[in-house]
């Protein structure tokens, strides 16, 4: 029985082919299928090359030299390694590197223990849990150039209700600290609003990561007299682990450039304090006009992003053949 | 024959229309670009008489100040047609010159009989002249401005406040005169409770990614001696921007921003110091000319209730320059309807009516009109103000030592990080290795 299905599901596709009046080849001047299908991927691939690969090949070309967007009729010099030097040996940028360092660190952190939490919870299936993860992803919907400015106004120190909650529970006055003109507070400042945003979309992965665990295994572990906290740490995490380490890749190589965010709560600032790579990079191009030299930058966070990247997506295989 | 020649007449007549029409409807139209912020909305009023006497429709493009230098730089840069005329920041002359961006009025002001000499020397040199100083003329002096002073002169006119004033400090409660009585009066006025609200100090430019924080601290180096150069032209800075005059310059705002600026004021420039002053909260604010009609007219904060002054000197008496000329742009379509803009722009009359309708004239038949001075509360201040103005650097190379100021001098006010001295040293370093970079050194 089970050969005769396997025969007829194998001559199916023949028989569909055969069934097709006339082959697509014949009927568009005796092209094959081959370049057919090439004649239909053709468009989209050189949409790519044409809005990707060529704007890349055009700034590693760039990054080689002395070339500034501002002054388009100078002479174009090739300045060989120099520019990749200058970035590597400047202070500022190494600040910067280390800002947004801080910042995936910090971010991703916060985002994986909560959002793991809030997934947990949602995952226990209490009365109103839809309304409640609706209700919870509604940060991440938002614009952030919505969220940005909205949080501006929270964080004003005059009338801002996020200082007045704060003074509500320490009892410290409101206007007595700044979130975004102090030091010490920009950088978290910043770190709340990124957590407070994408958090849910940690929780969305976690949640599917929890899901795809089979209830047949929490009923093995029963049996077994296993307790919550031992099925928590010997089957939750483990069979859900790809999914946090995939919620941490996306959000890593997310805040590993952002920018709109801080752009618009501090601009960079107080100083520099909250001066992320992407915001150096855009000063670099489009205020001081270096464009050989912020090519030439980009194509080093590229390389570091892309070499992560692919460090950890290794390690994420393993874990997954694990 | 008749019967070919006909289509093929009508053919050629379509053609030759389908060409000329687009020409001429770029001829009867004329885009002016600039910030959009009061003198702007004057403009317009302005130029509805140029459309009148000319038949060209005026189109304007304005640009939100944060943008405006991104938005139309990169218009330049790229070759773009969106403006015709363009009043650009008086920095952007030197790039826009040795670009091509800008087209050299000479030619067509003595062609046209435009002499700049009818127009206030420093101006003149401020917004027109690449080289500087040279008589090279890229543009025609369109807005003259310059950082100056505001206060709540219905607060500095109380009884018990000049009383306790007199108390505290030994001297009579009026507008400052030097930065001394600026940081005095600030500290003065600074949490004191008026008509039941707490106020602050004063209100001054911190923003750090455009212009704003330059803008501001110069005004309190200018005065304290700061220079570019030891000798002009020369770009040898050691020693003249990190001078003693120019350390004690970047403290004293250092100390007006620590001691006297109301909360939350880390990222301000026009808007918000303007916003800090209207809704109260500022004895004094710092702020361009340009809003200084808006200001004298508002219903809250304006009238009696307004003083203006101009930049307390300290070792000498200066003001930061603000404004712009107007030039034409090398790309346009309409050169011919540009340029007629510019001469119509030129004349006395339109110079008179521009200043009546809030834009600041810089032409000498206004300034030396024996009314000028008190035609507003502020026009006195203005012609002090434009009579000792210093600009930032207006080489091509401008908005990289921007940005290098910008960074400096935030880090240092703001974010508290090093002294002014190291702040100061700093952008000597600075700014050798960008003009190095530029083959000037």
């Amino acid at each position: 029985m089970i050969n005769s299905d396997t025969t007829i599901l194998e001559k199916e596709p023949e028989r569909a082919a055969a069934s097709t009046p006339v082959s697509l080849a014949r009927r568009i001047g005796g092209l094959s299928d081959r370049a057919i299908a090439w004649l239909f991927i053709t468009p989209t691939i050189a949409l790519l090359l044409a809005i990707n690969i060529f704007p890349l090949i055009w700034a590693i070309r760039l990054s080689f030299t002395n070339y500034r967007a501002n002054r388009p009729n100078a002479v174009l010099e090739n300045v060989g390694l120099q520019n990749y030097q200058r970035v590597l040996t400047d202070s500022d940028i190494w600040i910067a590197m280390q800002t947004t360092a801080h910042f995936v660190f910090w971010t991703i952190l916060l985002q994986t223990l909560i959002g793991f939490s809030l997934a947990y919870l949602i995952d226990r299936k209490f009365r109103g849990h839809a309304f409640w993860t609706t209700v919870i992803l509604i940060p991440m919907m938002l614009s952030p150039a919505v969220v940005g400015n909205f949080w501006r106004f929270l964080y004003q120190p005059q009338i801002g209700l996020f200082n007045y909650i704060v003074s509500y529970i320490t009892g410290v006055p409101p206007s007595s600290f700044e979130m975004l003109g102090s030091v010490s507070l920009a950088p978290w400042s910043i770190i709340i609003v990124d957590t407070w945003m994408w958090t849910p979309y940690v929780m969305l992965i976690c949640l599917a990561g929890l899901r795809s665990i089979p209830d047949y295994i929490y009923e093995a572990a029963e049996v077994d007299r296993a307790s919550a906290w031992r099925q928590f740490w010997s089957i939750t995490i483990p069979m859900a682990l790809p999914f946090i380490m995939l919620a941490v890749l996306f959000r890593g190589i997310e805040n590993f450039k952002m920018f709109d965010m801080v752009m618009l709560l501090t601009g960079g600032g107080p100083g520099s304090t909250t001066e992320v790579a992407s915001i150096t990079l855009k000063r670099e191009a489009f205020e001081s006009w270096r464009t050989g030299r912020a090519s030439a930058f980009a194509i080093i966070l590229f390389v570091a992003v892309f070499g992560l990247a692919n460090i950890y997506v290794k390690a994420l295989n393993r874990v997954k053949q694990r | 024959m008749k019967t070919m020649c006909r289509p093929l007449l009508g053919a050629t007549m379509a053609l030759g229309l389908s060409t000329a029409l687009p020409s001429l409807a770029q001829a009867d139209e004329l885009t002016l670009c600039w910030a959009a912020w009061d003198p702007a909305n004057a403009l317009v009023e302005l130029s509805k008489d140029f459309t009148a006497q000319t038949g060209t429709q005026m189109k304007f493009e304005f640009v939100p100040w944060p943008n405006f230098a991104d938005r139309i730089l990169n218009e330049l840069n790229s070759g773009g047609k969106l403006c015709d005329l363009l009043i650009g920041d008086s920095q952007w002359i030197g790039g826009s010159a040795e670009n091509g961006y800008y087209v050299k009025l000479n030619d067509f002001f003595d062609k046209e009989g435009i002499k700049m000499s009818d127009f206030a020397e420093a101006a003149v040199n401020a917004y027109s002249t690449w080289p500087k100083g040279t008589p090279n003329y890229w543009a025609l002096p369109a807005m003259g401005d310059a950082n100056a002073w505001f206060y709540r002169k219905d607060w500095f006119s109380k009884p018990e406040i000049q009383a306790e004033f007199k108390a505290a400090t030994g001297r009579d409660l009026a507008a400052p005169t030097t930065w001394d009585e600026l940081l005095e009066t600030a500290k003065f006025f600074n949490g004191k409770e008026i008509d039941g609200k707490k106020v602050y100090g004063a209100a001054i430019f911190t923003e750090r990614a455009s212009e704003g924080i330059t803008m501001g601290a110069t005004q309190a180096l200018y005065p304290y001696g700061f220079k570019y150069e030891n000798t002009p032209g020369k770009y040898d800075m050691d020693g003249a921007v990190n001078s003693e005059g120019a350390i004690k310059g970047l403290e004293a705002y250092k100390e007006l921003y620590k001691c006297c600026t109301p909360p939350g004021y880390t990222d301000a420039y026009m808007g918000e110091t303007l916003d800090a002053f209207k809704s109260g909260q500022a004895a004094m604010a710092m702020n361009w000319f340009a809003f200084f009609p808006g200001l004298a007219k508002d219903e809250n904060v304006g009238g009696d209730k307004i003083g203006f002054f101009v930049n307390p000197k300290e070792a000498t008496a200066a003001s930061t320059l603000g404004g712009q000329g107007i030039s034409v742009v090398a790309n346009t379509d309409n050169m011919d309807g540009a340029l007629a803009y510019i001469k119509w722009f030129a004349q006395p009359d339109v110079q008179k009516k521009w200043w009546q309708l809030g834009g600041y004239a810089v032409h000498n038949d206004v300034l030396n009109d024996p009314s000028f001075k008190d035609s507003q509360p502020f026009a006195a201040d203005f012609l002090v103000a434009m009579n000792q103005v210093q600009d930032f650097w207006q080489e091509p190379a401008y908005a990289i030592l921007l940005q290098s100021a910008q960074k400096r001098f935030h880090d240092y006010v703001v974010a508290d990080q090093g002294t002014a001295k190291e702040a100061l040293d700093g952008l000597v370093k600075d700014w050798t290795e960008i003009f190095e970079d530029e083959g000037k050194l």
